[in-house]
């Protein structure tokens, strides 16, 4: 009987919480375990979503009081750092030696962001004014607006594409997917309350997929007065006020340019989760080219590890939105329940 | 007649047809890299010949991919090989190398021309 199976879901953000509340609801006994002392992962921390500019704490509100009312039993502070099926269950273990046994498991441990000290010509950690897209979120959460280290209104914003992606220089060199349209929501929100604000993005290429994300470019433009410049930047140096100067070419013109700016926002990317080399220890699940968590199949078996029994969600798979990390959580919700009901997956071995 | 020149549009336009491509196939052999620069501009924007002269390194590798060599020889004398295209390079290219695997098969060529015109 698939009601009296057992499944354990690693990891309470989004992923974790859509595919732990789905399988209860479907009758199933379910265990989340999170890390931190609160659900909701790195979500927590983000002001506004893009594309449709909605609060980030009202879905994860909604996450929460979904997984509570469906029935999911959460253990909080609890990280997993060992999968290893033994009699045909899987027994998890955390340092402390807690176990928590299941007949299947969804890895929706998440990502890591990028650590932008490690682009040292950028200066980030060395230049007060120069933040990453995630301090920006939490700017917004507290303060409502951009401000400089200085506390004063900054007149002009360069925002930095591609920090951390796709630069071999640092290892990654897969695109996170996110950033081009998190830049032009993070431009638009900067207009919008400092309007007197210039603002200009640079880039190497602009990925501004799918139906909705090209709209808000447009409107970036027309709306706006974002200003984008085809350029990587190569260095970043701190002038005796504080502001920064900024090296790039602006390749369309095919020359040299420098600027001043009050501030840098550097777009940083997604990396594979701290945990996933530890997840793989003790059993068949594999990492893909890029660290991230290998499926199956890409195709028809994307939530299937290559370990029977154990499935995964969300960006433990590879950097993805928040819409499409919902879509791909309920994916592995259907995948599970289709392991206990012994309807075999193709595209799995 | 009067001179229509301006209909020549010839020599505004890039050649594929006849696609000179002794230096880019000499590059690829020995870096073979080359191939995955994508244009971001890095190395111009720290280049410090391109800080003092209009040198400008990614269009020498946008030269070469296209046979553009006609450009070329005089453009590339700019550099100063001081290296700091290649620490910027997104795609872990080693475009110093570039530069001077384009400069050795110039001079290259231009020996095996001479020695062409000895034999007439």
């Amino acid at each position: 009987m698939i009601k009296n199976k057992h499944v354990a879901v690693i990891g309470g953000g989004i992923a974790g919480m859509e595919t732990a509340s789905v399988l209860s609801n479907q009758g199933l006994k379910v265990t989340l375990i999170e890390k931190q002392p609160v659900t909701g992962g790195k979500l927590n921390d983000w002001d506004q979503l893009f594309p449709d500019f909605s609060s980030s704490e009202t879905l994860v509100t909604r996450q929460n009081s979904k997984t509570s009312h469906s029935g999911v039993n959460v253990v909080y502070n609890t990280e997993i750092n060992r999968i290893e099926k033994i009699n045909g269950r899987f027994e998890l273990s955390d340092e402390r030696d807690v176990k928590i046994f299941a007949d299947a498991v969804v890895v929706a441990s998440g990502f890591r962001v990028f650590d932008a000290t490690l682009k040292e010509e950028y200066g980030y950690g060395l230049f007060g004014n120069v933040i990453t897209s995630v301090d920006f979120e939490r700017q917004m959460k507290k303060y409502g607006k951009l401000l400089t280290a200085q506390g004063t209104e900054p007149k002009r914003v360069a925002i930095i594409h591609c920090v951390g992606s796709r630069d071999a220089k640092v290892g990654n060199t897969y695109c996170s997917k996110v950033c081009c349209i998190t830049g032009i929501k993070q431009a638009i929100e900067i207009n919008q309350k400092l309007p007197d604000c210039e603002v200009f993005c640079f880039y190497m290429d602009l990925r501004l997929y799918g139906s909705k994300f090209d709209t808000l470019y447009l409107t970036a433009q027309k709306q706006h007065k974002i200003q984008f410049i085809r350029g990587r930047l190569s260095e970043a140096a701190e002038k005796p006020d504080k502001s920064l100067q900024i090296k790039a070419e602006d390749t369309l013109q095919g020359r040299p340019l420098r600027m001043n700016v009050d501030m840098i926002i550097l777009l940083v990317g997604m990396e594979p989760g701290p945990s996933n080399s530890r997840l793989i220890q003790n059993n068949k699940m594999a990492l893909d080219e890029n660290g991230f968590l290998k499926s199956a199949n890409i195709h028809d078996a994307r939530n299937c590890t290559t370990q029977e029994g154990i499935f995964m969600a969300g960006t433990a798979i590879c950097p993805m939105p928040v819409n499409e990390t919902l879509e791909n959580a309920r994916s592995a919700a259907t995948e599970v329940i289709h392991f206990f009901e012994n309807k075999k997956n193709d595209g799995r071995f | 007649m009067d001179d229509f020149s301006y209909l020549k549009l010839a020599s505004r336009q890039i050649d594929f047809d006849n696609f000179d491509d002794r230096l880019l196939m000499y590059v690829l052999e020995y870096e073979p890299s080359f191939l995955t620069c994508i244009s971001c501009g890095g190395c111009t924007a720290t280049c410090s010949a391109g800080n003092l002269t209009n040198f400008n390194v990614r269009k020498i590798g946008l030269w070469l991919r296209r046979g553009e060599t006609g450009k070329l020889s005089e453009e590339i004398e700019k550099c100063m090989f001081c290296g700091k295209c290649t620490l910027v390079c997104p795609r872990d290219i080693n475009i110093r190398n570039v530069i001077l695997l384009i400069k050795k098969r110039i001079s290259m060529l231009k020996t095996e021309n001479e020695k062409a015109s000895w034999k007439i």
